[in-house]
């Protein structure tokens, strides 16, 4: 087991230069530069600034060059927020961003996974039926409608939260959370239902049934682990993106999380910030899948890798 | 009085296209330590009777009529007083051995649950009780199985876990659906071995369900023929196997592939389908099939009992 995730950690080597790579000449692809604006600058002062960020040097040089940088952990400095290095940035922006994705995903899979197996348990009752309604609309409706309406119910009329903003506190952090959490709750309560009816429905279950166990045993401890394996595929890459930033959730409520950097980045050919938030994703994703394969080896002892092998 | 007593039995399903009748008037029971086959081909009632005995039905199906286990009605059970019953005192082993355990968890678990759960032992004692099941079924090494999970035994030792499960609470009443089925022939005759080993020893009473006629003559001394959802004749091996009285029961023994026959005369079928249970035909249920087939037969026969106790359902007076 060991052996085996020290090899999936090293997997991630190649990937992620394959990563850096790709991102690194699409950018250079794409038309126009960093210093690009509506008045164009004076040839002098465009080479100059060109010179210092070594935007004159032949293109493979360049791309040596930064991946030179990112093996020693610096992204370098920001084209656009000229103040600020990119891991700045990230060091400003990554905690906001990520206290609002764990947050938000934990309780979707808590509450996720509740009521999909509160569903499946009354397949097609009123019951169900509501939940799955709802949890229909969870997924249907863009975070864009629904962030909105909870400011005006929750912050405006009632006064309970702020309506935006973020000082670390549990007030700001409550609307951010739950508009992010209702969609990925959704999709997880609707996940759960089906695996559940489907586990519900077969042979070993039965079995269990036959040894006289309690029905509440019979969910805990026989089907609950084949119940959570999509889930626990599902929640890896959702994770990754929640957590590395939602740009429409950080501009309603005003949050300094990492997904307006990535947008605006990409927008004014911010190389560096653009590379940098790409990076950091890609890391984020091949860890969490890692995690998700832990957790799967976990469940399903079929996929538990031996020493010998 | 007898261990159980299944009185006018009928199982049905709700389906779109209709009712379903998977069983209808069924009859029949057991004592303590006897040993019953049921045999008849598929669709033919025998699973979902145990099924219903065991409160196991699909949720479209519903049973009526009564399964009496030691005088209490079964059927009239909710899941928490049928808790008290199954898996304690009433075991059932399945027909699929690669799927009907649970492959999540390790045998340990699986088998150690039914005995702390029914009998209130501790886990290391629930343990040992578990551990000498495994060697009473012959599963070798068993301190080294039982960690192992499903996907570590063959099929066979599956089905001897599942044998070695099913009767490690020393239940009244063991039953057999189809065991050996998806087994190979040698492990076939292993498991009916330890069946009928683990009989004697702890007297307890089988209910096989099965197609297979040699495993039934081989294990049971009562057997009952369904067809279509109706017991058709209920007998001793002997009467079944050698006077049988009821032309389907005839048909199934014919249809047994035999050596001491010339080649030429083929492998023998029954012609013709069962009916569609969504619409039963009048009368008596084989007689499209039926190769002695005359007018009475539009009307049902009744069961009828010669003097020996051997029960049939067919209007002939002659061994058929």
């Amino acid at each position: 087991m060991l052996r085996h995730s020290l090899r999936r950690l090293l997997g991630l080597i190649p990937t992620l230069l394959m990563l850096i790579t790709v991102a690194f000449f699409m950018m250079r692809v794409a038309p126009g530069g960093p210093f690009d604006s509506e008045k164009s600058l004076p040839p002098e002062i465009e080479a100059n600034l060109n010179a210092k960020y070594h935007l004159d040097d032949p293109l493979l040089k360049q791309y040596f060059h930064y991946l030179g940088q990112v093996a020693v952990l610096d992204f370098g400095p920001s084209f656009q927020y000229k103040d600020w290095t990119v891991n700045e940035l990230i060091a400003q922006g990554f905690p906001v961003s990520m206290t609002v994705g764990v947050l938000a995903m934990s309780l979707a899979f808590i509450v996720g996974t509740l009521l999909g197996i509160a569903a499946a348990l009354r397949q097609n009752t009123r019951i169900d039926y509501s939940l799955m309604g709802v949890a229909m609309l969870g997924i249907s409706i863009p975070n864009f409608v629904i962030a909105p309406i909870l400011i005006l119910v929750l912050a405006v009329y009632a006064g309970w939260l702020p309506a935006g903003g973020w000082d670390g506190g549990f007030a700001s952090m409550v609307l951010p959370v739950l508009t992010l959490a209702l969609p990925a709750t959704a999709y997880i309560a609707r996940l759960t239902r089906g695996s559940m009816i489907e586990v519900l429905h077969s042979n070993f279950i039965r079995t269990a049934r036959a040894k006289g166990l309690p029905e509440s045993v019979v969910i805990r401890r026989h089907a609950l682990r084949p119940v959570l394996l999509p889930v626990i595929s599902f929640m890896g890459p959702a994770m990754a993106g929640m957590i590395s930033g939602s740009v429409v959730i950080e501009r309603i409520f005003s949050i300094p999380g990492l997904g307006s950097y990535f947008v605006q980045g990409a927008l004014n050919r911010d190389y560096t910030l653009v590379m940098g938030v790409v990076i950091l994703y890609g890391v984020l994703i091949i860890l969490l899948n890692f995690v998700v394969d832990l957790i799967y080896a976990w469940l399903n002892p079929k996929i538990r890798y031996d020493e010998t092998s | 009085m007898s261990l159980l007593a299944v009185r006018n039995l009928d199982v049905n399903f709700d389906t779109p296209d209709g009712e379903v009748h998977a069983v209808t008037k069924l009859n029949f029971s057991i004592s303590a330590g006897d040993a019953l086959g049921i045999v008849g081909e598929s669709g033919s009632g025998k699973t979902q009777t145990m099924m219903a005995v065991m409160g196991l039905l699909a949720e479209n199906g519903h049973a009526s009529g009564q399964a009496l286990f030691k005088g209490h009605d079964l059927l009239q059970m909710d899941t928490a007083e049928l808790n008290h019953h199954r898996g304690k005192e009433i075991a059932m082993i399945f027909q699929d051995p690669m799927t009907s355990l649970n492959p999540y968890l390790s045998i340990e678990k699986q088998m150690v649950e039914v005995v702390m759960h029914h009998q209130g032992l501790s886990k290391a004692e629930a343990r040992a009780h578990a551990l000498e099941m495994l060697s009473a079924v012959r599963i070798p090494d068993p301190e080294r199985r039982i960690r192992q999970y499903p996907h570590e035994y063959s099929g066979g030792m599956r089905q001897r876990v599942m044998v070695a499960m099913g009767l490690v609470c020393e239940p009244d009443l063991l039953i057999a659906d189809e065991p050996t089925t998806a087994l190979d022939v040698t492990v076939q005759a292993q498991i009916c071995q330890l069946m009928s080993e683990l009989r004697r020893k702890s007297n307890t009473a089988i209910i096989l369900i099965t197609h297979d006629l040699g495993v039934v003559a081989g294990l049971c001394d009562k057997v009952l023929v369904m067809y279509a959802g109706h017991p058709v004749e209920c007998g001793s091996v002997e009467q079944i196997y050698y006077r049988p009285r009821h032309p389907y029961t005839k048909g199934l023994l014919d249809s047994v592939p035999r050596l001491d026959q010339p080649e030429e005369k083929g492998l023998h079928a029954i012609p013709g389908n069962p009916p569609n249970l969504l619409s039963l035909p009048r009368g008596c249920r084989f007689r499209e099939r039926c190769p002695k087939a005359f007018a009475d037969c539009v009307e049902a026969p009744p069961m009828s009992v010669d003097s020996e106790g051997h029960a049939y359902r067919c209007f002939l007076d002659e061994p058929a």
